[in-house]
């Protein structure tokens, strides 16, 4: 697995950022957007040149796809596997919520005067929702079963179901999951149309918190069976995914959390396990304040007042379409080092929030993690991970 | 190996259908079209009303939105299914075209100012979100994309979930056509959704046995010929090989049109 975000490019970096409390939100200007917020820009995704053979792909998302696939060695791993499993028995199942709609946002401003769009542009490779599994599945040459999903900010979590599935029905023998979302002018101007985005670095679970700071990501786990793979100690086991909807309102969550709850009890009913065996949970947390109060609830409800718990959002941003996969390998990150990451950006804790919502890092040992992804439409998606060596 | 992997199968039961698209408003006109009872004219295709959602909503989406519930709602009333009791999976090269056009013209000029309701109908899961408030149905609901092969996508998804839950799965593939200048270099041949209920039991009304398997087969051609454009023309029409044998009756195999060099056969055969 892998990860790039505004924490940096690779596990250690990303480690190193979780241990140290650093956040990847700045203020910086991004494009053309003039509004006051707090970003979290991935470095270096302008300068990347793509190779030949993919350059058709060329667009903001894709480029930071390819970023995360050069850290960790992640391109051999994967080249590894297609070698033991074949090129038709992997999955490619990834989450984006705007894909490269970027491109298509620049394109528009160079329209024409019959409206036309400019010759260069790419329809297929970049604005479509598909582009970034078209994409890993041409740069890894793989020939299996393919999708995205995009369920807005649960996007990326629901992957890890879509490729449980797929190998459960013996269509495939692995899977690369996770998500990509990239910045893009829709979403920072539509989540300030929404009055959902904040001026500040955001304040997940904060009692003066006031919105979100969007984020980018690009986050790939390979996920392959537990019964036949090479088993290592220190694997990361996905043990349950919950899904549910909460058929309440397209952009506010149902207020009592009624969704997030059958998500996470579903999830830990797969995994076999009580509330009292999960040792943290990574809240989806996005500092809006009707998130936080409904998952609060939600969590309560759950799982009392005793789980330690965080949002990793104030380090990270709310990479939307790419935090499921982005807090499932934060989350891998925590087993594997015994760390309970507490949430930054946090002046007072909002004392109606009634959970055990943790300020600083920790070091103990984590069996199992729980991690929240919910989004618009009322979409909720919980995961249980835990470690090989607990099973 | 290659032999190995083309064996996997995994059989499902087809409870119920809903269409619309141009020149049919539902499912017993496009297989009266199937069965040439009746021939196919490229009427635009019809948004349908709705009786779901309070009347404050239904101002508020789409006609993809529009069509996806209303297809749904024909699948699930021909399923005899309760509509919110059923688990979802929606798949669409794209969310709302008009919509998309609106935002991206909007953010292109000086004064960038959005609505936020076009913000939110802009997420692809809008049709999934809007169904699950309409039905008030909490399952598990879905929404993928897989560009032209969204059809063989999303039944691949719906028919893992019926295996691995051994619950029923409602199916909704939906396409909305782009106005200029994205409809120029992503044509589609109109707005059009068609929808099946899937289930893992040969339940007394199911109307098809499908197997279903991976397969390097080219991809069926439409039958009857006339319907190539529809077939063509839109990602929910690649079902069409599909529609045409269950509409017909038919025993047989075919292979939809999914990611080069896959194609996903399905063997159609009696429920008993």
């Amino acid at each position: 697995m892998s990860l790039s975000s505004s924490l940096g490019h690779g596990l250690q970096a990303t480690l190193a950022a979780l241990r140290e409390s650093c956040s990847g939100l700045s203020d910086r200007r991004f494009e053309t957007v003039d509004l006051t917020t707090w970003i979290g820009h991935t470095e270096g995704v302008d300068d990347v040149v793509l190779p030949d053979a993919l350059r058709h792909f060329n667009c903001r998302n894709n480029r930071l796809a390819w970023l995360a696939l050069q850290q960790d060695g992640l391109m051999e791993k994967f080249v590894a596997a297609r070698a033991r499993h074949g090129a038709g028995r992997i999955g490619v199942f990834l989450g984006t919520s705007t894909s490269g709609i970027l491109e298509t946002e620049q394109a528009f401003r160079r329209r024409d005067d019959n409206g036309n769009l400019p010759p260069d542009f790419n329809y297929r490779e970049t604005h479509n929702t598909y582009s970034i599994a078209d994409f890993v599945r041409h740069a890894l040459q793989l020939e299996g079963p393919a999708v995205v999903v995009s369920t807005a900010c649960s996007s990326s979590a629901k992957v890890f179901g879509n490729a449980q599935r797929m190998i459960a029905a013996g269509f495939i023998d692995a899977a690369i999951v996770g998500g990509v979302d990239s910045l893009c002018l829709t979403t920072l101007y539509g989540f300030h149309s929404l009055q959902l985005l904040s001026a500040e670095p955001c304040k997940p679970y904060d009692a003066s918190r006031n919105g979100l700071s969007i984020g980018e990501a690009a986050a790939f786990i390979l996920l392959e069976r537990a019964d036949t793979h090479a088993a290592k100690n220190d694997d990361v086991l996905l043990l349950g995914v919950g899904e549910s909807a909460d058929a309440h309102h397209m952009s506010a969550p149902h207020p009592e959390g009624l969704g997030a709850r059958i998500a996470m009890r579903t999830a830990l009913q797969r995994a076999d396990l009580q509330a009292s065996d999960i040792d943290y949970i990574n809240l989806h947390g996005t500092a809006t304040p009707s998130n936080d109060a409904a998952e609060a609830q939600a969590v309560a409800a759950e799982f009392g007042m005793g789980t330690p718990c965080s949002s990793t959002k104030g380090a990270t941003g709310h990479t939307l379409g790419a935090a499921g996969g982005a807090e499932a390998i934060i989350s891998s990150l925590c087993l594997k080092h015994g760390l309970i990451p507490g949430g930054l950006n946090v002046d007072q804790l909002d004392p109606a929030l009634q959970v055990n919502y943790q300020l600083t890092n920790s070091d103990a040992p984590v069996r199992h993690i729980l991690s929240n992804s919910f989004g618009f439409g009322g979409t909720n998606c919980s995961l249980v991970l835990g470690r090989r060596g607990e099973h | 190996m290659a032999q190995e992997d083309m064996q996997t199968r995994n059989t499902v039961y087809l409870l119920g259908i809903g269409a619309a698209g141009p020149g049919f408003a539902d499912w017993p006109t496009l297989a009266a079209i199937l069965r040439e009872e009746q021939p196919w004219s490229r009427a635009a295709t019809q948004i349908p009303a709705l009786q779901v959602l309070p009347a404050a909503e239904r101002r508020r989406i789409g006609v993809v939105v529009k069509l996806a519930l209303a297809v749904g709602l024909e699948a699930a009333r021909h399923a005899d299914r309760d509509p919110a009791q059923i688990a979802s999976v929606f798949s669409a090269s794209n969310a709302e075209g008009e919509n998309c056009h609106a935002l991206c013209d909007a953010l292109s000029g000086e004064d960038r100012f959005i609505s936020p309701t076009r913000f939110h109908n802009s997420v692809h899961n809008a049709s999934s979100g809007y169904w699950s408030i309409a039905t008030g149905c909490m399952a598990p609901s879905t929404s993928l994309c897989a560009f032209d092969a969204s059809f063989a996508a999303g039944f691949l998804e719906a028919a893992t979930q019926v295996a691995s839950s051994g619950e029923d799965c409602l199916l909704v593939v939906h396409d909305s056509a782009y106005p200029h200048p994205l409809g120029t270099v992503r044509p589609l041949l109109d707005n059009m959704a068609i929808a099946l209920v899937l289930s893992a039991h040969p339940a007394a009304n199911a109307m098809a046995r499908l197997d279903i398997s991976l397969s390097a087969d080219v991809p069926s051609s439409a039958a009857p010929s006339g319907l190539a454009a529809l077939q063509g023309g839109t990602p929910s029409g690649r079902a069409m090989p599909l529609l045409h044998a269950v509409a017909l009756g038919l025993e047989t195999s075919l292979d939809l049109e999914y990611l080069a060099p896959l194609s996903l056969h399905i063997g159609v055969g009696p429920c008993r």
